[in-house]
């Protein structure tokens, strides 16, 4: 059988409470918007409910550690497909078993769980590094991310505690969203914007606005170019630590 | 009065950051981890996190610091240095004002985690040192930076320049240059290893007074709290690893110290010397050191288990860690679920997080091969040496030089990228 959630983490735990509830067996979880094969199986589409989610997040809390529940989520981020699927036997070992499972690494889905959270946690972390802002207007800065795992809402406490004091707008160009800080209230929120494919770089439009951000782009990369040491030149490592798909919105690599 | 003939997209900023980040480049350390400081008045920064890279360059080095000289003019002739008094160059400085303003500028834009400023010398050791305490001061004060700062302190500069480095600096570092007293002597002849040891052995002292009062009086200021490190040139002289390491390894324990990092010789001048102009940089025995280093500092290893009499010089095709285990065939094979944690560490293709993870692991049931490589072990390396469910990998029993053999047949290429400091491929 093939249960259809919304693609929000609500409705991923929602999904976890029906297939509970309805002793549903044999499943295998897909978002909406990633469903291809409509009719073929048997479906259950969720409608996303706080307090069935709430539940079932109550439920794991007494089996499970925060670090785990943070997994969960970190791995709904990841949109890899299946992932819905290993969360759900991790919920329904951990759920069943008398003892703590959470080091059980020879269990297939508690080790995928724990791999695909570090990578994303890795892929957080080179976007922590790889962002880069444009001042398009005094204090005003924007950047550009396009990563292979939504990282975003995970990537913002950090710029929250770096730049408290500039006005700052990320946008995922993938997912077509943006966390936007606004300095005077220290407050974010969601901007969903549409930008036309031309102007997604935010940079022929935007920028020629503020004069010094041409000369500061050109500054660093000068300044990249010459930190180089041609001797030890080694393209294999660099692009092992800055693969090519990260290239469109680094300024040194333009 | 004609006007000197720059080219036309660099203007002087461009070319003092030229010529100033080149000649900063050799030095290697771009840690920007381990310092405490919160962006506590709403100011611009935060250095409470690990390190990061920002972007790496095409030798595959990492870039998290704006890595300066505040200039290039030097009165001591190291000969080991491009900015040598001798060596016939063009020369340039940055005003403190210059070198905020693209600290600032390339924090903003998320570019650079911090500042790494260091210096040749002008004047004298004092003059110069006023100057990058300077620029800490105002970017902590008036500019209300939180970011990264690393500042190298001039060898000879007074104890009091040196104590306000620290109060604005995250991290501190005085060179050690050469593995060997004789090595320095003999290339850098206005240095003595007594002007480098003293200021680290103060700034150790003061890291130290200043944390035990920081655990009484949580308003007392933090010096360096991000610790001093320290740097030495490899393979401009003939040391041996066994010297180099046996140096790097009382450093750590004598003074406390975060990091030595070790900076393959590039060559830079036709000195009888030293290795002439075409010469490669030792990669791979740079990555070898840095291997030992880390399995110093993590690994439970102590120096001469890795280097001694018998075996001063590093092997260069494989790895200490394998390299060490091939001439102890004696512990080996460990058995994967019993052994201590601490000898599961020592086995090849095993790292710090998969050692965690088998010994967490293996209390719910036998771990056999898949798990294990599952888990993140690298069998090809691991399967000579363990024990686990299912058995053991080798008839053969132990023969080193088979061992080596079958290893390096698999893993050939693999060593063209292996000089980088972050890599750890044990
Ligand atoms: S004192 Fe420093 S800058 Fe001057 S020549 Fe020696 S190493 Fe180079």
């Amino acid at each position: 059988m093939q249960i259809i959630y919304d693609g929000t983490f609500e409705g991923l735990l929602t999904a976890i409470f029906d297939i509970y509830e309805r002793k549903f067996n044999g499943v295998k979880i897909f978002r909406k918007d990633k469903i291809t094969a409509l009719g073929l199986f048997e479906n259950h589409e969720v409608h996303s409910d706080p307090d069935k989610a709430a539940r079932v997040l109550r439920g794991l809390k007494k089996k499970l550690s925060a670090s785990t529940l943070n997994n969960f989520y970190w791995c709904f981020l990841s949109e890899l497909d299946g992932i819905e699927d290993h969360i759900l036997s991790y919920a329904r070992y951990a759920l069943s078993s008398a003892q703590p499972v959470e080091q059980d690494y020879g269990n297939a889905s508690v080790l995928e769980i724990a791999q695909v959270a570090r990578k994303v946690g890795r892929e957080k972390h080179r976007f922590e590094a790889f962002v880069r802002f444009q001042e398009i207007n005094s204090n005003f800065y924007y950047a550009a991310i396009d990563p292979d795992h939504n990282v975003l809402p995970l990537i913002i406490p950090h710029f929250r505690r770096r730049y408290p004091a500039q006005d700052w707008l990320i946008y995922d160009t993938r997912r077509h969203y943006g966390i936007h800080y606004d300095s005077q209230t220290e407050q974010t929120h969601e901007a969903i914007m549409d930008f036309d494919a031309a102007s997604n770089r935010g940079q022929s439009t935007c920028i020629a606005i503020d004069t010094d951000e041409a000369h500061y782009q050109s500054l660093w990369k000068h300044y990249f170019k010459h930190v180089n040491i041609p001797a030890r030149r080694n393209m294999k490592l660099h692009l092992q630590h800055v693969p090519k798909r990260y290239w469109k919105y680094l300024v040194e690599k333009q | 009065m004609t006007a000197p003939h720059l080219p036309i997209s660099e203007t002087r900023i461009h070319e003092k950051l030229r010529i100033l980040s080149d000649a900063a480049k050799y030095d290697v350390s771009c840690a920007s981890s381990g310092s405490k400081r919160a962006n506590h008045n709403k100011g611009l920064g935060d250095a409470t996190g690990m390190g990061i890279c920002h972007t790496y360059t095409e030798d595959g080095r990492c870039v998290s610091l704006l890595k300066l000289l505040l200039t290039n003019h030097c009165i001591f002739d190291c000969a080991y240095c491009v900015s040598r008094k001798s060596n016939d160059i063009k020369r340039a400085a940055f005003t403190i004002e210059e070198v905020i303003g693209l600290t600032i500028n390339f924090y903003r834009r998320n570019y650079i985690e911090g500042l790494f400023l260091s210096s040749g010398i002008f004047k004298n050791a004092d003059v110069t040192m006023e100057r990058l305490v300077t620029i800490a001061k105002k970017l902590r004060t008036e500019h209300k930076f939180n970011g990264y700062i690393h500042l190298k302190t001039i060898p000879g500069a007074s104890e009091e320049l040196m104590q306000q480095a620290g109060l604005y600096a995250d991290r501190l570092s005085v060179n050690i240059e050469m593995p060997t007293e004789s090595a320095l002597k003999s290339l850098a002849p206005d240095k003595n290893m007594n002007d480098i040891l003293t200021p680290m052995s103060y700034l150790s002292e003061s890291i130290v007074n200043y944390t035990a009062e920081k655990k009484v009086i949580k308003t007392s200021p933090a010096f360096a709290p991000a610790g001093q490190s320290t740097q030495m040139v490899i393979g401009a002289t003939p040391e041996t690893d066994k010297d180099i390491l046996f140096t790097a390894s009382s450093l750590y324990k004598n003074y406390g110290l975060k990091r030595v990092y070790y900076s393959g010789y590039v060559p830079i001048s036709t000195d009888e010397r030293m290795p002439g102009i075409g010469t490669p940089p030792p990669v791979i025995r740079e990555h070898r050191l840095y291997q030992t280093d880390w399995l110093l500092r993590f690994y439970g290893f102590s120096v001469n288990e890795i280097v001694n009499d018998e075996h001063p010089l590093l092997d260069t095709d494989i790895d200490p860690k394998l390299s060490w285990a091939l001439r102890n065939p004696a512990v080996f094979p460990v058995d994967i679920n019993t052994a201590d944690y601490s000898l599961i560490l020592r086995v090849p293709g095993i790292g710090v997080s998969s050692a965690k993870k088998i010994t967490a692991a293996r209390r719910f049931g036998k771990l056999d091969a898949q798990q294990l490589s599952k888990i993140g072990v690298s069998m090809n390396r691991a399967k000579y040496f363990i024990i686990c469910q299912g058995g053991s990998f080798v008839n053969i029993g132990l023969q080193p030089q088979l061992i080596r053999h079958h290893i390096l047949s698999l893993s050939s290429g693999k060593f063209k990228s292996a000089h980088s400091p972050q890599l750890t491929l044990f």
